[in-house]
């Protein structure tokens, strides 16, 4: 397991062993590189294609975790079945709204040509007119030079992302491109239905994208080598937090947390816990560090793979003050649209507080529950949902706190 | 013939000028989202509509009859272009701009759902402007407009609309401004 | 017959909701409001009350409801079996 920094031993053509795969032409890889590392990117008519996807297994790496073949397939049959409705869009998705990551700018900066390859594969199976890459400003640059070096990435548009948390949301990356409006939609219909314009839109991680461009090339069981059955490959972890090594790691998707966070130099017994899965996600107690950061290990915490995201909290921290400053910026972060949003996460912000700091603490609990059950599933995006799986896990994780708070103690220096 | 036409012109107008100002106040109920005593908030809703259509029709009598009253001089063209008149061009006028106001608000009204609905609120805030012009209308225009009992009919109904509109700009108006106040300090936030 | 859900759903549109409360008169059993006013399904999953299940005796009501609701956040949405492949196709 190693960090990006670290350049490749020996360039060679043939599918990558092991874990180090997306990293495995060097930092910052121009096309040379990316060629001498991986070969040139075979044309593979979109049957086979998809039949490789399907066989390897791999799921979006964006959050939600869906099979990649399926999501595609949808898109390409919607646009079969209605020709009227346009051409398809594919949009690969860099633009990472979430503090706690930066995966996807790490490799747009270092593998770019990897995730071209992937967009350009899903575009030409997929039979998409128009292929968009929308990513943060700290990306662009890498992006726009490296499609300056190949002919073939000559159509693909590059759309600079808005900053805030859920700028990155599937429908607001279609709002912000086609109205400037970086706010979640109201949707009824799939995008893969009706999108960007109202054509069939695919809307991929553009990691998802790299790995699809090495298995263009490797084919589905090569992929599918390494990983947990369950949800193969390798994904990449960006680890935060109080850790002597923070950064981007590439890891075979059953890799423990424990092996995770000892690659990054955690000392032993300093942790309390772990966020898993960013500022939406679940807190894992280190006393569970030896679960796989699989779907399976991690569903008894209420967290999942999701977009790869290990944040640590040390044992001298508190977990409740340390929650309670994420839901404050859960907060100021809505898109002031929905009103179970709008104003039920500064009502949970302001409890949460008001608990971290000891003060009512039974009230604020009991109230952060009922306000939580009150507001999930009524929005027009999964904010208000990610933000209660953090503070439902959070007062599970941290009950002992929460007991010690309600007697005006606290078990960690604040 | 004529002194009737013309005695029902007025009234029309009166009437009309009445049940406008109702609507105006119900409008101001219904974006509060407060129910009345005895109506819920939908029939407040409901009524507000009914009342400003019946409003229409006494506001289509009042210029229809008048238009066949010789003494007030009124040509087709006053009815949608204002300031045209022979008779007080500048009062009758106004009459004329509410008129063009309250038909255009009620259109957008009635066809909201095809119109959509940013389109239907733009024009219906101009249901602040036609009110007082009207009244004004009626004053300079109306043979009682300076008549001590219209005059205090008037100012009645300015201190009601002017109260509701004071209302409407208070930080309590909305049903749940109270609670709804916990998401003033994050309105701040900086992305 | 009547009274089972399954068929159709009220869709709310929260970009648009005001939480005026309409609705919730309207159709008092199938929805509540939260503190703050704004709707709440009474039926069906918590992750799912962004389409509140209708019965079948209250269709008119929720036709009502949409055609009344201030900020037009509302549409009756015809909600296909489990087995079907694809959920929630819109009605007129």
């Amino acid at each position: 397991m190693t960090m990006t920094s670290e350049p490749a031993t020996a360039p060679v053509v043939q599918a990558p062993a092991g874990a180090q795969r997306v990293f495995a032409a060097g930092a910052a890889a121009d096309h040379e590189a990316h060629l001498r590392a991986f070969g040139p990117l075979p044309k593979r008519d979109p049957g086979a294609l998809l039949d490789q996807l399907e066989a390897s297994g791999l799921t979006g790496r964006g959050g939600a975790g869906f099979p990649a073949w399926r999501k595609l397939a949808a898109t390409g049959e919607a646009a079969a079945q209605r020709r009227r409705r346009g051409a398809p869009i594919l949009i690969a998705n860099g633009s990472e709204g979430e503090p706690l990551s930066w995966k996807d700018e790490v490799l747009l900066q270092n593998a770019p040509h990897l995730v071209i390859d992937g967009m350009l594969t899903a575009a030409r199976t997929l039979g998409a007119r128009n292929v968009l890459l929308y990513a943060g400003s700290g990306s662009l640059a890498a992006v726009e030079r490296a499609i300056g070096e190949r002919a073939d990435a000559r159509g693909i548009e590059v759309v600079e992302a808005e900053d805030g948390f859920i700028a990155g949301e599937a429908s607001s990356v279609v709002n912000a491109i086609e109205n400037d409006d970086p706010r979640p939609m109201d949707r009824t219909v799939r995008l893969a239905e009706s999108g960007l314009r109202g054509r069939p839109t695919l809307v991929h991680n553009v990691e998802t994208m790299a790995h699809l461009g090495l298995i263009a090339r490797f084919g589905g069981a090569w992929f599918r080598s390494v990983g947990a059955p369950e949800d193969l490959g390798t994904r990449l972890i960006t680890v935060s937090g109080d850790i002597p090594r923070t950064g981007v790691f590439e890891v075979a998707t059953d890799a423990t947390l424990a092996s995770v966070l000892q690659a990054a130099g955690l000392q032993q017994g300093s942790a309390a816990a772990a966020l898993i899965g960013g500022y939406h996600g679940a807190w894992v107690p280190a006393v569970s560090f030896g679960t796989p950061l699989t779907p399976s290990g991690l569903e008894p915490f209420g967290a999942q793979p999701g977009a790869g995201i290990v944040h640590v909290l040390s044992d001298q921290r508190c977990g409740l003050r340390a929650t309670a400053d994420i839901v404050e910026y859960l907060a100021g972060q809505t898109a002031r649209q929905c009103g179970p949003c709008m104003f039920g996460l500064p009502t949970l912000a302001t409890r949460f507080t008001a608990l971290a700091r000891g003060q009512d603490a039974e009230q604020s609990a009991a109230e952060l529950r009922r306000i939580s059950g009150l507001i999930v599933g009524r929005g027009a995006c999964h904010h208000p949902d990610g933000t209660v799986r953090l503070i439902r896990s959070a007062l599970d994780v941290f009950a002992r706190d929460v007991r010690a708070h309600a007697h005006g103690r606290c078990t960690r220096r604040p | 013939m004529n002194e009737m036409l013309w005695a029902f012109g007025r009234a029309s107008g009166v009437i009309a000028l009445i049940l406008f100002t109702v609507t105006v106040l119900l409008g101001i109920v219904t974006r509060s989202g407060r129910p009345l005593p005895g109506m819920p908030r939908f029939s407040v809703s409901i009524v507000h509509r009914n009342v400003s259509l019946l409003a229409v029709v006494f506001l289509v009598l009042h210029v229809g009859t008048l238009l066949f009253d010789s003494y007030a001089k009124l040509n087709p063209i006053d009815v949608v272009v204002p300031f045209l008149g022979s008779f007080k061009p500048f009062w009758q006028g106004l009459g004329t701009v509410a008129f063009d106001l309250v038909a255009a608000i009620v259109i957008t009204g009635l066809l909201r759902r095809r119109i959509g609905q940013r389109a239907f609120r733009f024009v219906h805030w101009f249901t602040y402007a036609m009110w007082p012009i009207a009244v004004v209308h009626a004053i300079g225009n109306g043979t009682n407009g300076t008549s001590g009992w219209f005059l205090l009919l008037a100012a009645g109904s300015a201190l009601f609309v002017l109260s509701a509109v004071i209302w409407r700009a208070s930080a309590g108006f909305l049903e749940h401004a109270q609670t709804r106040r916990i998401a003033d300090v994050y309105r701040e936030e900086t992305r | 017959m009547s009274g089972s859900t399954g068929t159709h759903a009220l869709h709310i549109d929260w970009t648009r909701c005001d939480g005026r409360g309409l609705c919730t008169e309207i159709l008092e059993r199938a929805l509540t409001r939260d503190d703050w006013g704004y709707p709440v399904a009474t039926r069906g999953l918590p992750e799912r009350r962004t389409d509140a299940p209708l019965r079948e005796d209250e269709l008119d009501d929720a036709e009502e409801a949409v055609r009344l609701c201030p900020l037009a956040a509302l549409r009756v949405t015809r909600v296909a079996a489990p087995t079907a492949p694809r959920a929630g196709r819109r009605v007129r």
